[in-house]
């Protein structure tokens, strides 16, 4: 199946079978953070970053415009808390002003690059939806080296995220830093986001971090399973999106990439083996029928 | 006897609402001490506050001469049952496992005997059946008995309890007190905030009355008065009833 494709094409591919991953892990992360909105915000706030990047460069400068990217996601993440811990005005609320303040910005930047001398073929809008095909397989290699690490950093750190997620209070008693590991996860999170946006763009990257989580959950009640199938999914959506995109020419891979992995979850969400709707469906009508049968014993009984 | 957990004009507040204020008290080792006060007195933010989990206005805090950062390996803590997602994916072991952490080192993972010592805090809280339960299936008093083995593993010196006998059955209160009866005749230090009135003069030898600032501290007999009480509680102790003798 990979054989006819081009070398580039291969190394695209491996590209987002390891972005798929390392998405999964860090979408599980945020969903027990009870955070997968941040990461839909914060994708959308690496826009105007990625567009200012090129402005920088003049040209389309891949490492600035990601460096770019990487710095706007950022900054929307430090107002959110500073808009939290400041103001009346809580998370939710300043999760969306800052996501659609964010993007906004990005669209009008986007616009005004749009309309200058050549800026037309500049394939900046491939950031919106996403473009696999469009990446060079020297950035790719970068890519790939970088979801790699965030991989690693969630793999080593697996007993400290656990006890950070689950109960931060006691963690902290123990002598986790809870500081130190709410900047790590942040790291981790703009990496993700920023090796993600080329391949499947800042509107749909929430996806690929929260639907994988999301469908893991319906298999297993291990945390440790939920990591490595999450991880599992999110690498067969990215791939399978990926190349049924490059089947049509110019067709997005964002969207395709969503499609695959919600077809997943629909899946999961039908015959997951914990709380999938079909086996709490047999398990309902099993309960059912015990109490009936129950009743009628207890009729025969009476009756005799 | 030198006090093992010295506390000093303490203060703290929530946004501008203040507290805590001025909370002076001295504990002994060996003492088992409940901390009681009607809804809001600070209680809860008593034990954060002295666990660096909440900011203090003012005041120190030490656990056997040290500030919390060098004691906190001698310091056990079990939070309010409700601080945590009991549906996050992990089994009753693994909790228990979490309090061994600091052990294993961070970074590694868990040994076998490790694991043991988790085993065997869970027998002592009659949990061994469900070391591989779901967390989300066991019941109230059973996730509290998780929450008291993972304290036990620890093997501290000190231990704060957050209302742990709250919504608990009655098994499980009696295998709770049980144990810290235990952690007291070993000569540990325990504090627990506590709700229940009617059961304080049965099952601690200490108590701390506080509102807001410490209303009176001492062995149960001598303090635990109507006096006091009234002085805490205020109007609120009408449903006492009986024990207002």
């Amino acid at each position: 199946m990979i054989g006819f494709l081009s070398y580039n094409a291969q190394w695209v591919l491996l590209s987002t079978l390891l972005l798929g991953m390392a998405s999964g892990l860090i979408g599980t992360l945020s969903y027990w953070k009870r955070q997968s909105l941040m990461s839909d915000t914060l994708s959308h706030a690496a826009l105007p970053g990625v567009i200012f990047g090129f402005l920088v460069a003049g040209s389309k400068n891949m490492p600035l415009m990601l460096i770019g990217a990487a710095i706007s996601a950022l900054l929307g993440a430090w107002l959110i808390s500073w808009i939290t811990s400041s103001t009346r005005v809580k998370e939710d609320a300043a999760m969306g002003i800052i996501l659609s303040v964010f993007f906004g910005l990005g669209i009008m930047l986007l616009t005004y690059v749009n309309r200058m001398p050549g800026g037309g073929q500049s394939g900046l809008d491939n950031f919106i939806f996403g473009q696999a095909a469009s990446m060079v397989s020297n950035d790719v290699k970068w890519l790939c080296v970088l979801a790699a690490v965030v991989i690693c950093i969630v793999g080593l750190l697996y007993k400290e995220w656990k006890l950070f997620l689950f109960d931060s209070a006691f963690a902290q008693g123990l002598g986790l830093s809870i500081r130190w590991m709410n900047a790590i996860y942040t790291a981790v999170l703009v990496l993700v986001i920023v090796i993600g946006i080329q391949a499947v763009g800042v509107i749909l990257m929430a996806a690929l971090l929260i639907i994988p989580a999301v469908s893991a959950r319906y298999w297993t009640q291990s945390f440790r399973l939920v990591l490595i199938l999450s991880a599992a999914i999110g690498g067969l959506s990215g791939m399978l999106g990926t190349f049924v995109s490059t089947l049509g020419s110019g067709w997005p891979t964002g969207p395709f990439i969503v499609i695959a992995a919600s077809s997943i979850f629909i899946v999961s969400l039908t015959f997951g083996t914990s709380k999938g709707l079909l086996v709490v469906y047999i398990q309902r009508q099993h309960q059912r029928k015990q109490v009936i049968i129950a009743a009628q014993q207890r009729r025969v009984e009476r009756g005799q | 006897m030198l006090p093992v957990i010295s506390v000093n004009n303490l203060s703290a507040a929530y946004r501008k609402n203040q507290v805590l204020q001025d909370v002076d008290f001295q504990v002994e080792p060996g003492t088992l001490t409940s901390i009681v006060g009607p809804n809001g007195a600070g209680k809860s933010t008593l034990i954060k506050v002295m666990l660096n989990l909440h900011p203090r206005l003012s005041g120190d805090v030490s656990f056997m001469e040290m500030p919390y950062n060098k004691a906190k390996k001698h310091i056990g803590y079990v939070p309010q049952r409700g601080s945590v997602d009991w549906d996050f994916p992990t089994n009753a072991l693994d909790v228990v496992l979490m309090g061994l952490y600091g052990n294993v080192g961070w970074f590694k993972w868990p040994q076998k005997k490790h694991r043991e010592l988790a085993m065997q805090a869970l027998s002592e809280m009659g949990m061994a059946d469900y070391s591989n339960r779901q967390i989300s299936q066991l019941s109230g008093g059973q996730q509290q008995r998780v929450f008291l083995a993972r304290a036990l593993v620890q093997d501290a010196d000190i231990y704060f309890l957050d209302e742990p006998l709250a919504g608990v059955d009655a098994a499980t209160e009696r295998v709770i007190m049980d144990t810290l009866q235990q952690l007291k005749s070993r000569g540990r230090t325990v504090m627990v905030v506590h709700h229940d009135l009617q059961t304080v003069e049965d099952y601690f030898d200490h108590v701390l009355l506080l509102n807001r600032t410490v209303i009176a501290h001492g062995a149960t007999d001598k303090v635990f008065t109507n006096d006091h009480l009234y002085a805490t509680y205020g109007g609120t102790l009408r449903w006492m009833g009986e024990r207002v003798r």
